[in-house]
């Protein structure tokens, strides 16, 4: 019998309203009480003492690129679920845009085997909404989910065509998993490398226009109330997104969606610098989009924070604008970059925090995590809220070292990640 | 700099400090004064750009152009010789480029064959701002895809300054293809700094009303902007950088904006026409004004020689101060 006691710590799960200082005991992977009773700890208890430590679930990322098999210059299994652990995740969805896609069983079988050598943080596997991600005909959906596969995206590319976002929605509905979507209009987006409006102007580089992100969400919840199927869209960037999910949640359709720490914490202005490392997707948007992300964040329209983890090696993204990828690494960085912006702006504590990256996306990809509750999986992460610390690329556990937050000073950080009760991260 | 030979006593201007000329976006006034006065004494002191100095003699210029270029790639090559540097050439096609190598890696092979200068051009918006970091040589922004020109942008202003036009008051309209326009793009704040009337003239598809929130005036019909204009600057409209046409057609094009002898007709009996070049001959601009007495194009070309000297120069010797070297010219 394996047990752990996590003691002296404060205990934030959103999901049970708890915000108190508790002791928590983990039994064969599972919580098995909070705050018991000395004589009811097993023999042999391992104790974590968590003194000025939050103790929390485990982050979950609704969306991972882990570029294996195919680009694993840019990372691998083992190094990005390495690095989850290391940001205080111990769930995440894997990304179908490895080459092959992950349109098969077989390949989440790949995916599957991988992560269970890797034995970091637990890794679900998105397949994709289409065959080869080419957006023309359904993949194997039913066969897929008998594989193992949670949710539905061809993410980081939009769902393009109308019809097989419909069908998708439908046919889902027969295993209850969601569609996700990258809102994007792409002939609208055109060859844009940034958001589009002031800044791209003056720097005469191709903008992506908000109403590219705005008219893929429209015409998604519209598709998702027709349907009654389970669509998740995100990441999303712009003020006409926020408005349009926030008038279809009042009349009650189930549509969720998610935003990227980037675009909370940075605007367009960081092009100022022709720096690719700021080239992410979407773009960093303009003050305005920033300050409504955060707000629709707080208030709960945007249900979830997903990393964006977009790992590129460096040399990718060594070259111009024009031709350099999107993306960034992020899992290492993310739950920091939010408690940075967004706990000292007062948009957000720590409970509305962890239920925005922890428990709202393990419920949108119904997966386990997210809670603390007796019964759930001791998946649990100690956050030391007041260390400050310096982003250091060579510290990093991705393998890509491209950040626009490198050597920037963050305020809290992850201790400890533990999986089904195990301790499988120390800081 | 100054050698014993040296046939100019020209000041290095103390408040000159830079080693890139990457952007007039970000130069004050005073820099690009500087600029435009070098600019003036080394066009006068080569007889229009015509007779050689050694101020610069011992020195390399590397014209790296990812991008096609007639004119001011030989302008550069002009000015850097005609003070006496050397000059490397490199053209993107049949290079490492063309073998997978980026042009970072590509700029940096040629920098260690010993340049003073790398002038490049390239299609993307910031690749100078790019190299200026990877680089110790000075970097001269030959034009980064829509982004800026600022030696056109200097040369510009020169040509209107030696027609006796006083910036301050003075009207120029900036006409045609902006969103795709470099030399706008370093007109605009170039003749702003100086304290001139900017109106941005073209089709709405071309011309962002955002140019409105950063103080310049936007017009989309030449004939209303047109009896105010002490300048009109016409510029080529870029089709190969368009993605999908923004106007009907070529001949609706030039009705609505062509420089024609009708509308010339309307406009200041001094106004000036300018165009960065290469021109379009029946579309911005039809062969009576362009070849007509209000015509200065062939003035910009000669000039431009003078601004790409005086950046070459001004350049280096800040280049030198900060190394610690030798003063540059006679001393301020």
């Amino acid at each position: 019998m394996n047990s752990l006691l996590i003691e002296n710590g404060r205990l934030v799960d959103p999901s049970q309203q708890h915000d108190r200082v508790a002791r928590l005991l983990i039994i064969d992977g599972t919580v098995k009480a909070i705050d018991p009773s000395d004589g009811e700890l097993p023999k042999d208890t391992q104790r974590l003492d968590a003194s000025g430590r939050i103790v929390a679930p485990g982050l979950v990322d609704l969306s991972t690129e882990l570029r294996e098999p195919g680009r694993d210059e840019d990372e691998t299994i083992a190094s990005g679920s390495q690095a989850a652990l290391a940001g205080g995740y111990t769930s995440i969805l894997c990304s179908s845009n490895t080459h092959p896609p992950i349109d098969t069983p077989g390949a989440v079988e790949f995916v599957r085997q991988k992560a269970a050598k890797a034995h970091a943080a637990r890794i679900y596997v998105t397949g994709c909404v289409s065959k080869q991600r080419r957006g023309e005909e359904l993949a194997e959906l039913g066969l897929l989910v008998e594989a193992g596969a949670v949710a539905f995206s061809d993410s980081p590319a939009p769902l393009a065509n109308s019809a097989l976002v419909k069908r998708a929605l439908e046919y889902c509905r027969m295993f209850d998993r969601p569609i996700f979507d990258r809102p994007e209009v792409p002939e609208l987006a055109g060859r844009g490398v940034m958001h589009e409006g002031r800044e791209s102007l003056v720097l005469g580089l191709n903008g992506l226009p908000t109403e590219a992100e705005d008219l893929a969400v429209a015409r998604d919840v519209r598709l998702a109330e027709a349907t009654g199927g389970r669509l998740h869209v995100g990441p999303v960037s712009t003020m006409g997104s926020i408005d349009l999910i926030r008038r279809v949640k009042s009349r009650g359709i189930k549509v969720t969606a998610s935003v990227c720490p980037h675009n909370l914490s940075m605007t367009d202005e960081q092009l100022r610098s022709f720096d690719a490392r700021f080239k992410v997707h979407p773009p960093l948007r303009s003050e305005r989009h920033v300050e409504m992300l955060r707000a629709a964040v707080s208030d709960g329209t945007i249900d979830a924070i997903q990393t964006g983890h977009m790992p590129r090696a460096l040399e990718k993204k060594m070259d111009d604008l024009d031709l350099a990828p999107f993306g960034m690494t992020s899992l290492e960085t993310s739950l920091a970059a939010v408690a940075t912006t967004m706990l000292h702006s007062d948009h957000l504590d720590w409970s509305t925090l962890i239920q925005r990256m922890s428990t709202a996306p393990a419920a949108i990809a119904g997966i386990p995590g997210g809670s603390l509750a007796v019964g759930q999986s001791g998946d649990v992460i100690l956050i030391d809220p007041e260390r400050s610390w310096t982003v250091d690329v060579n510290a990093f556990h991705s393998r890509c070292s491209s950040t626009p937050l490198a050597g920037s000073q963050l305020q809290g950080q992850v201790t400890h990640a533990i999986v089904g009760g195990e301790i499988r991260y120390v800081r | 700099m100054m050698s014993a030979e040296n046939d100019l006593d020209l000041p290095f201007p103390a408040a000159w400090t830079r080693s890139h000329l990457l952007d007039l976006e970000t130069l004050s006034a005073e820099e690009i004064t500087i600029l435009l006065d070098t600019a003036q004494r080394l066009k006068d002191a080569t007889e229009n750009c015509r007779r050689k100095l050694s101020l610069l003699s011992g020195k390399t210029c590397a014209n790296l152009f990812f991008e096609n270029s007639t004119r001011t790639r030989n302008s550069f090559s002009l000015a850097a010789k005609r003070l006496g540097a050397d000059t490397v050439e490199f053209s993107s096609s049949g290079s490492s480029i063309a073998k997978g190598e980026t042009f970072v890696d590509t700029a940096k092979t040629i920098e260690a064959m010993g340049v003073d200068w790398v002038v490049t051009r390239h299609s993307t918006p910031g690749t100078p701002h790019l190299l200026s970091r990877e680089l110790d040589c000075c970097v001269l922004n030959a034009g980064d895809g829509p982004h800026e020109h600022p030696t056109q942008g200097l040369l510009d202003m020169l040509t209107i300054r030696q027609h006796g036009k006083p910036f301050v008051g003075l009207t120029v309209a900036l006409v045609g293809d902006i969103a795709h326009s470099r030399t706008a793009r370093s007109n605009i704040w170039g003749l702003k700094k100086l304290g001139a009337h900017v109106i941005i003239c073209g089709p709405a598809t071309l011309v962002s009303p955002r140019w409105e929130e950063l103080g310049f005036e936007v017009a989309h019909s030449l004939d209303e902007i047109l009896p105010r204009c002490d300048v009109l600057n016409l510029l080529r409209v870029q089709f190969e950088r368009q993605v999908a046409r923004p106007f009907p057609s070529i001949h609706e094009y030039a009705a609505l904006y062509a420089m024609n002898g009708e509308r010339m007709a309307r406009s200041k009996s001094d106004i000036l026409i300018m165009a960065p070049g290469p021109i379009n001959r029946g579309v911005e601009i039809t062969p009576e004004v362009a070849d007509g007495p209000h015509s200065v194009i062939l003035e910009q070309v000669t000039n431009g020689i003078a601004v790409r000297m005086a950046a070459l120069w001004l350049l280096s010797g800040a280049a030198e101060r900060a190394a610690g070297g030798a003063a540059t010219g006679a001393s301020a």
